[in-house]
């Protein structure tokens, strides 16, 4: 994921701010880059670069951490949030099939951010509301039954329009030999 | 140095330092015990192989020989029906992520799993489990080696040896359960990574994963 402007002196700083009254001791990584998440929203490779410098450790140790972690994210929050609800009843009913859709239309993959950074994609466990499955959660607000169709539709009430293209090529592409 | 005691494996009467575990009393005295994670300069062992299970006198159930600190009087029996199912398990699980094709892999003659299957007896193949399919990859940006991670049993000795001996730390392990790895920075390429290629971490691995591109068993 490419900094945007300006970004890069935040996280710099942000770090150089969580660093200030921390320890560096190898233990005290988990609540630093807990810290470092609060402040910036997610873990940047730069600022997981910065902190392996300060506590004398591997860049890849901070990285195994933050990636073994569902608490850690690596990519930046977008501005709208989709949440795809992957519990037992929502993914026997399809969950798969919505999240497929997200990563389809938004060309990204699970746990990542959009290129302008309006969109990221996560995946979670129950959201409580099973008898609506399958659930997505888009900032805050429960959609229940989403289909394929409902996917679109989400995504046209923000403004993001399928791609004509996009119809046409799949439709050629599904009636070429 | 600490005080030598005598301890017992397979009614052998042995002379150790005590303290020291028993899976290098037995290796250094040519008994062998199946190990793959086990690294005798590492002071904590990893114990992540489950390979090196013994049964120890007085004890209901067999421990690992690479935890096993060495005590007067100790006793341990490299094999036991309860031993040998215990490896058997924890074999076969490793095949399951292991990419076979003995044939084309480099490492065909000096593979710890097939010393392994031939010392105890246990077959190159799956029985019980179903394989993993794992359709990566292989890493060969690096000039004099290359990295094939469908035969990556995540012994984790790479590991070691990359941040621990040769100081450098361009590997570590990475993801969390089926998708844990053993991978760099951002899983960068190694050529990227800030690998030196001194080649440690080849020596090192027990399987094909990690080879040198010239010195393959075949040449």
């Amino acid at each position: 994921m490419s900094l945007i402007e300006g970004e890069e002196e935040l996280i710099r700083n942000g770090v150089a701010e969580a660093l200030l009254d921390h320890d560096r001791a190898r233990e005290s990584l988990i609540p630093l880059l807990l810290k470092v998440q609060g402040k910036l929203g997610y873990l940047p490779a730069l600022a997981m670069e910065l902190i392996a410098e300060a506590l004398q450790i591997p860049a890849v140790d901070v990285y195994g951490l933050a990636t073994f972690y569902n608490r850690f994210r690596l990519n930046p929050p977008g501005k709208h949030q989709i949440q795809v609800c992957m519990g037992t009843a929502c993914y026997m009913v399809g969950g798969d099939i919505a999240l497929d859709c997200f990563e389809r239309r938004l060309e990204i993959g699970e746990d990542e951010t959009t290129p302008d950074r309006e969109f990221s994609l996560e995946r979670v466990a129950c959201v409580g509301c099973c008898t609506m499955a399958p659930v997505v959660v888009v900032d805050e607000l429960v959609e229940g039954h989403v289909t394929p169709t409902r996917v679109d539709g989400i995504l046209l009430s923000f403004g993001r329009e399928i791609p004509k293209s996009a119809e046409k090529t799949e439709q050629e592409g599904e009636n070429s030999p | 140095m600490s005080k030598k005691v005598t301890i017992t494996i397979d009614g052998r009467e042995i002379e150790a330092h005590e303290g020291e575990k028993v899976l290098w009393v037995a290796l250094d005295n040519s008994i062998f015990i199946p190990n793959l994670c086990a690294l005798k300069e590492k002071e904590h062992p990893s114990g992540s192989c489950r390979l090196c299970y013994v049964q120890v006198e007085g004890r209901p159930e067999p421990v690992t020989a690479c935890t096993l600190a060495a005590k007067e009087g100790l006793s341990v029996q490299t094999r036991s029906p309860q031993v040998d199912r215990l490896v058997k398990s924890a074999f076969e699980l490793l095949l399951s992520n292991h990419r076979l094709g003995c044939g084309r892999c480099p490492r065909r003659k000096s593979c710890a799993l097939l010393k392994i299957a031939r010392e105890r007896g246990l077959k190159m193949r799956l029985s019980r489990l179903s394989a993993l399919e794992l359709d990566v990859e292989i890493d060969e940006s690096p000039e004099t080696f290359a990295f094939d991670r469908s035969r990556c049993l995540l012994c984790g000795r790479c590991v070691w040896i990359c941040q621990e001996v040769a100081r450098v730390g361009a590997l570590g392990f990475t993801n969390r359960g089926i998708t844990r790895r053993v991978g760099t920075f951002r899983e960068v390429s190694l050529a990227q990574s800030p690998c030196t290629e001194c080649g440690l971490c080849v020596e090192a691995c027990p399987s094909g994963a990690l080879y040198f591109k010239e010195k393959s068993d075949d040449k």
